[in-house]
């Protein structure tokens, strides 16, 4: 069975149900029957926040490093380029996110016209 | 004397703590805590879809409109999609597969395999949000509203929100932030907005941006830093040998390492 299997309307949206919702949602589910049991100041809530985080942050560098659709074109050292110098912004101009965003933006804009 | 390191971590230590308090003041309500009633906690909450990050994640989208439009989803399905899903890495897996055509079953183990990052997220999420009377059933129901940017955002704010408060203060920010992006992508459908490949470019490099540095801004203490390094070096080491697991493999190493560093700094404190 595939999106094209069949032309009835209502299709598109129990595929989407089926295999978009249902294993998005059911981690959801499961991460509240988790939390539940760990209590606030405990070696695990800091062990699961780890994971998250770590999680985050892999998301970020797969969105710089590998990028879809349009940044895909774009050269890696730039993209590498414009991140770490909107993080040092970031971290050097005030620790304001918006002053990291506009600087790695500033760079990426640059890079591409130039 | 030991002075206490401030919240912020690593490159905060030496700046004087008035600087610290001053930023913080601006993220916190104003009005007194027990004067405001659920509805006001609520609408503070739904009044973050104008904040910067809020704005960045419909940028995000404007960009998924173009990406799902350019592979033949309608307009109502794609907008479903992510009221559904709520999950934007997931939305792209599932757009691929069906471009590739994948069986259903196929389709929801690739979702399911770039959706297990919400497990420790929303676990670590549960006792920010919870308060003293908060029902299981209203977690669950909440759970789906949280998603990177909405995560990034309570953890955050939900400290500075009196503990009874946080379910609906986040209800606020989740409900509103859901519609506002569905919204989003159904009006870039009907004005066809069609941009040139920069400003999608920029689009798309937004949310990293974004998310590098109010990430490291929501850290409260040093083992969140040790975390989110681990996990920006790990993850294309990983990706090079187990593409399929990259993000799996990055959350529990770096998960490890954060532990390991966790265990040394304790012990290096108590000798």
């Amino acid at each position: 069975m595939t999106w094209h299997s069949l032309t009835t309307w209502w299709w598109p949206y129990l595929f989407i149900l089926l295999a978009g919702w249902l294993p998005t949602d059911i981690w959801r589910f499961l991460g509240v029957l988790i939390g539940g049991r760990v209590s606030e100041d405990s070696e695990a809530l800091v062990a699961v926040r780890a994971v998250a985080t770590a999680l985050v942050a892999g998301v970020i560098a797969q969105l710089v490093l590998y990028p879809s659709g349009a940044l895909a074109e774009s050269a890696l050292s730039l993209r590498l380029a414009a991140a770490a110098a909107g993080f040092c912004g970031y971290l050097y101009l005030g620790r304001r996110v918006i002053v990291g965003v506009l600087i790695g933006e500033a760079i990426l804009v640059a890079g591409l016209l130039l | 004397m030991m002075k206490r390191p401030p919240p912020g971590g690593l490159f905060l230590e030496g700046r004087s703590s008035w600087v610290y308090r001053l930023c913080m003041a601006d993220s916190g309500p104003s009005l007194p805590v027990e004067s405001r009633t659920k509805l006001s906690w609520f609408l503070s909450g739904a009044a973050l879809t104008g904040s910067i990050p809020a704005l960045i994640l419909m940028t995000a989208h404007v960009g998924f409109a173009g990406f799902a439009s350019e592979n033949g989803l309608p307009m109502i399905q794609a907008a479903f999609m992510v009221a559904a899903i709520w999950a934007l890495p997931a939305n792209i897996v599932l757009i691929g597969a069906i471009a590739g055509d994948y069986s259903i079953v196929a389709a929801a183990i690739a979702v399911g395999l770039s959706s297990i990052r919400l497990m420790p997220m929303v676990a670590a999420f549960v006792p920010e949000i919870r308060g003293p009377n908060t029902r299981r059933i209203s977690l669950l129901l909440l759970s789906h509203f949280i998603a990177i940017t909405a995560w990034v955002i309570g953890m955050e704010r939900l400290k500075n929100v009196p503990a009874e408060m946080r379910v609906v203060f986040f209800a606020g920010i989740g409900i509103t932030l859901t519609t506002a992006n569905t919204l989003v992508v159904a009006l870039v459908y009907l004005l066809s907005a069609s941009f040139p490949p920069l400003v999608f470019a920029c689009l798309f490099f937004l949310t990293p941006m974004y998310f590098l540095a109010s990430l490291w801004g929501s850290a409260r203490d040093r083992s969140i830093h040790v975390a989110m390094v681990s996990g920006l070096i790990l993850f294309p080491a990983i990706h090079a040998v187990a593409p399929a697991y990259d993000l799996l493999l990055t959350g529990a190493i770096g998960g490890l390492v954060t532990m390991a560093y966790v265990r040394w700094s304790k012990g290096r404190a108590a000798t």
